[in-house]
């Protein structure tokens, strides 16, 4: 369970939120809305562990997430605006090699097996900058099929995606959610899943 | 194999790959670190006797500079594109990653150097004696460059234009390494025993190996937070 008290992120001299407070059981999917510039991505950041917040804990089972880094590390998979994809790589080679990053040592069949999972079973040997800015974001949701984490920090998913991509995620977060998995979503677009939805404003 | 092992042997193969693919990024400071010796003749003075005696400066200020220009995007691509994040966030040390960047780094840049050196030796009518020491310094103390070099841009990567205050911030603490270095080249030539510059020079890179990883790892976490 993840819970998230009094949190307060001052970046530069602009006041992003104070006195925010959530908590996340197994099972939940959150989606955190807000305008531009309104610190979704500052507030995903710290979630995961990039960036200190100027007031206020984050805590995973209780503990606060600096104590029991190894471990919650271990079961989270944090998705930004980089991809961490090497344009010189092939997907599987880029998924292969996030995967050993992550601490997951998997055989090659299982990664060409959630590459084809999110389509891109004809593009798995040519390099990733032959590829558009969706099928590059789907090398980086396949890590989310592998990874046995139970938090999901997804900064935007759906941006480039296509219809059948975002089916694609939308289906993911299903099956997470049922399996007991938590995820945050941050989105302009209105997501729309089969399980409860909560949603964060930020303003 | 140990998973943290693993995950550092991920990460010096991916970069062997990709300067496997981008072999000319990896060309051009090699080409520099020849091209500088070979116009100190043309500048200065062609005489095989001048040049003997500022053979080991040459080498040396070469490999530094060369050095220096390999380093600068050690870190940027990684840093662009989001990996650094993801290797803050895994659950293995972040100083063994960072090690096994720096590897790679000195096997694409040290180890070539240390190829091309002899070459530059009798550009310069180095003595055989003097080429095998200034080997020797240089498999000493090209590590040392790369791992003092990786916390100068590791503090660098988050700033627009790093270039020329990276030269300012790293260029001072690769003194010592030029010192130990060029005397040890000196002293050979002149016959005196050189094995204690050679000890200095392998501590530096000993301590450098087990500090410099924390002290770059640190300087990524401030860069991408």
């Amino acid at each position: 369970m993840l819970s998230v008290h009094d949190l307060e992120y001052i970046r530069g001299e602009r006041l992003l939120f104070t006195e925010l407070a959530f908590s996340l059981h197994p099972g939940e999917v959150m989606q955190i809305e807000g305008a531009n510039g309104s610190g979704k991505t500052s507030l995903m950041r710290l979630v995961a562990g990039l960036g200190l917040p100027t007031e206020g804990a984050i805590r995973w089972n209780g503990i606060c997430i600096r104590q029991c880094r190894e471990a919650y590390c271990q079961s989270t998979v944090y998705l930004g605006h980089g991809l961490g994809i090497k344009s010189d790589l092939t997907p599987l080679e880029n998924l292969q090699h996030a995967l050993a990053i992550s601490g997951l040592a998997l055989p090659r069949k299982d990664a060409i097996r959630a590459l084809a999972d999110t389509g891109l079973d004809a593009f798995m040997e040519q390099p990733s900058r032959t590829l558009s800015a969706g099928q590059n974001q789907r090398i980086a949701l396949s890590r989310l099929i592998l990874h046995p984490g139970t938090l999901w920090i997804l900064d935007e998913p759906y941006t480039a995606l296509d219809r059948q991509g975002i089916n694609m995620l939308n289906q993911l977060l299903e099956r997470h959610s049922a399996k007991g998995g938590m995820a945050i979503v941050s989105s302009h677009q209105p997501v729309e899943l089969q399980v409860p939805l909560r949603t964060l404003q930020l303003s | 194999m140990n998973p943290a092992f693993s995950a550092f042997a991920a990460l010096i193969r991916r970069d062997m790959i990709l300067a496997y693919r981008n072999h000319h990024e990896l060309a051009n400071p090699l080409a520099f670190f020849l091209m500088f010796a070979s116009i100190f003749p043309l500048a200065i003075n062609p005489e095989p006797v001048f040049l003997q005696k500022m053979a080991p400066g040459i080498v040396w200020i070469a490999a530094l500079i060369a050095s220096l220009l390999s380093l600068e995007n050690l870190f940027r691509s990684d840093y662009d594109d989001g990996s650094i994040e993801q290797w803050v966030l895994s659950p293995h040390p972040l100083a063994l990653l960072v090690l096994g960047k720096v590897v790679a780094h000195w096997c694409m840049s040290g180890l070539p150097m240390l190829l091309l050196a002899p070459l530059m030796g009798l550009l310069l009518q180095m003595p055989p004696t003097s080429i095998t020491i200034m080997e020797m310094t240089l498999l000493l103390g090209t590590p040392s460059l790369s791992l003092i070099g990786a916390i100068g841009v590791a503090l660098t990567v988050g700033l627009k234009r790093g270039g020329m205050l990276l030269g300012l911030l790293i260029l001072p603490l690769y003194i010592p390494v030029l010192i130990f270095a060029t005397s040890a080249i000196t002293a050979a030539a002149s016959g005196l025993p050189v094995s204690g510059q050679l000890y200095f020079l392998a501590a530096m890179s000993l301590l450098g190996v087990s500090l410099a990883p924390w002290a770059i790892a640190s300087a990524l976490r401030i860069s991408v937070s």
